[in-house]
């Protein structure tokens, strides 16, 4: 049974893992760009739940939709202000502001919270789940994350595939020219992309902190780095990709940290992810684009 | 590098500017310590000054020169950090200090090198983001490692163990040189501002003439236009692999410096972790891709910029971000470029027309 222990705690940390990827991959799908500040939005997400339930006793539904909002709002934000001024210049100069704009958020949090950690409550109330007469407790918060990430992606693929803004977010990924000639909104269809990532991670960063109850200001830098990985590992772009990456990511780090040395679990799993690059360099689910001369 | 004339070409003239500035801040920075205006927060930093501008030209190399992005450049720092702070504890009496830290120089150097090659080979034939995240991925994996390690000497040789330093089985003589996640204590001292600048002018040296050479200009054209580079013939993996490797191993000579200004060196993800790679980035772009004064200037300024807002206490960071967005706006938004442009132009004109009246 610990062996099912094992694979279902690292279901749920995957789980989290892959909603952080959703966000990564659709943005880099979208604005081309490694949003760095990705994992400190679920950090700023985290916080703004702690504050709202723990700090004004707000209903935690009540507080996750707070959270979402602040933090798609937050998003967008972002994208205006450091972003968007530096569209068509070398990717590099987007990356290290990107950078930027992670330290500033952690150094607000820095300033607003201290750098204790905070005890976070979790949100999900509902029984936990017994099978086999109580050999293996699955806990509420796992059922609930693994639910709500199916849900995302599920939710994410008709959206991209069926709505005229998710198609105009195809449009704008193939070519950005071209999509702005029939007349899309790419300023716009971006800034949309923006918002839903960054809910995304609100929720994620509420999850996050439910099952592993502490809160630092850089609670969200490795999530947010491991979810990068995740989203690379499923090929980046991809949505599918990113939910199946955040899975096998979660669940190779909580098997690696049970069976072979839980100082090694990150070094394994980076291992992994090179191995599967080497043999499909663009991912699992990656797109070959064939290069023109 | 003389024309028939004798006159300096343009790029050996470039050249001897950065050493002169180096040369000259050296001697400047001598001067002030020796009648005691520098304080002693800053005098601790100029060995760090001269790590971080190493590292800096040496990501470089690959950044600007070879044209990819290697997050993991850290994790080469850490190899030739700790390659040579256990050779220095190892020999620490019974070699004298000047062939002692030449000969840890060369360790780290060459096990950074060994290292870069053996990450290089299955990672550059990644391209772009997926090149810099396999990076990232081996700098982790390196950091880690070197935090499982157990490395102890006796008389019966060299002990080795991942678990823990009872497992090593040495005799009570025997002389531990790796204590897993502790690190390595009691490396001798060997580093200082001096040997710190004249790293970094051979680290220079060694870049600006790879450059100039038909290697490095090879490693250009591929960076340019891989496929035209290769059409005209161009061994498009031996020569990225000949720049990663030196790229790397010079990342390792940081390290070394690094190692040998510390009493106690552990593998944090502070000071080895892809945060220390993403500040070795931010030097480079900040200085200007491909510009190796400007690396030295943004590490330099860089390193300083914190410790100077230290009076600041909780703001300095947040300062310090907002520097870092505010100058990446200003150096790379294509209206602020359009605007410079705009401004240069019209005091151009204005100087034209104060002429005329």
């Amino acid at each position: 049974m610990s062996f099912a222990a094992h694979l279902i705690s690292g279901i749920s940390l995957g789980s989290v893992y892959a909603l952080i990827a959703l966000g990564y991959t659709m943005v880099y799908g979208i604005a081309k760009m490694l949003n760095f500040a990705h994992g400190d939005v679920i950090m700023i997400g985290g916080y703004v739940v702690f504050v709202t339930v723990s700090g004004m006793g707000m209903n935690p539904l009540a507080g996750i939709v707070v959270s979402m909002a602040a933090c798609t709002v937050l998003g967008v934000v972002i994208e205006r202000v450091a972003y968007r001024p530096l569209r068509g210049a070398s990717p590099l100069a987007v990356l290290i502001t990107a950078i930027g704009v992670s330290y500033l958020l952690q150094n607000i949090a820095l300033l607003a919270f201290g750098s204790d950690p905070k005890a976070f409550s979790n949100v999900v109330t509902l029984p936990n789940l017994e099978l086999f007469d109580g050999q293996l407790v699955i806990k509420s918060v796992t059922v609930v994350t693994v639910a709500v990430s199916v849900v995302v992606m599920i939710g994410l693929t008709l959206f991209v595939k069926k709505t005229k803004i998710g198609r105009a977010m195809t449009a704008v990924s193939e070519d950005k020219g071209a999509a702005q000639l029939m007349g899309i909104n790419v300023n716009g269809t971006i800034a949309v992309t923006f918002a839903i990532g960054s809910s995304l991670a609100a929720l994620a960063g509420v999850l996050l902190c439910s099952a592993y109850p502490s809160l630092t200001p850089y609670t969200g830098s490795m999530p947010g780095i491991k979810a990068f990985v995740a989203a690379v590992f499923g090929g980046i772009g991809s949505i599918p990709g990113a939910f199946i990456g955040g899975i096998l990511l979660g669940v190779i780090e909580n098997l690696s940290k049970a069976y072979i040395s839980s100082q090694l679990a990150d070094a394994i799993v980076f291992s992994i992810l090179i191995i599967v690059l080497l043999v499909k360099p663009t991912g699992l689910l990656g797109k070959q684009v064939q290069e023109k001369v | 590098m003389k024309t028939k004339a004798g006159k300096l070409s343009k790029t050996a003239k470039n050249d001897m500017i950065t050493y002169g500035m180096v040369i000259a801040a050296y001697i400047i920075v001598q001067i002030l310590v020796s009648t005691g205006h520098v304080s002693s927060l800053v005098q601790g930093l100029l060995v760090p000054f001269c790590t971080y501008s190493i590292v800096a030209v040496a990501l470089n190399l690959t950044v600007g020169i070879l044209g990819e992005l290697s997050l993991g450049h850290a994790g080469f720092m850490c190899v030739g950090a700790f390659t040579s702070a256990v050779f220095s504890l190892a020999c620490k009496e019974t070699l004298p200090s000047v062939p002692r830290f030449a000969a840890a120089l060369l360790i780290g150097a060459a096990s950074a090198a060994l290292v870069g090659f053996l990450v290089g080979v299955p990672v550059l034939r990644l391209k772009g983001d997926y090149l810099a995240i396999v990076t990232l991925a081996f700098g982790e994996i390196i950091k880690n490692i070197i935090n499982a390690i157990y490395l102890g000497v006796d008389a019966e040789g060299l002990h080795f163990s991942m678990k823990d330093a009872l497992s090593l089985g040495m005799s009570e003589d025997g002389l531990m040189l790796i204590k897993g996640a502790q690190g390595v204590t009691g490396a001798p001292h060997d580093s200082n501002f001096t040997v710190g600048v004249v790293l970094l002018l051979i680290t220079l040296f060694i870049v600006q003439h790879f450059i100039r050479s038909r290697t490095g200009r090879a490693v250009m054209a591929i960076r340019d236009n891989r496929i035209a580079a290769e059409s005209v013939g161009i061994n498009i993996t031996k020569y990225k692999l000949i720049a990663f490797t030196i790229s790397a191993s010079l990342a390792g000579v940081a390290g070394v410096l690094y190692a040998h200004n510390l009493s106690t060196l552990n593998a944090l993800p502070k000071n080895f972790g892809y945060n220390m790679s993403i500040l070795i980035l931010v030097f480079v772009v900040l200085g200007g891709i491909g510009n190796m004064r400007g690396s030295v200037i943004a590490a330099v300024l860089l390193t300083l910029l914190p410790e100077v807002l230290r009076s600041l206490n909780d703001y300095r960071m947040l300062i310090y971000a907002v520097v870092l967005i505010v100058m990446m706006i200003f150096n790379w938004s294509p209206n602020m470029i359009f605007l410079r442009k705009r401004v240069r132009q019209r005091l151009a004109a204005g100087r034209e027309a104060g002429e005329e009246v």
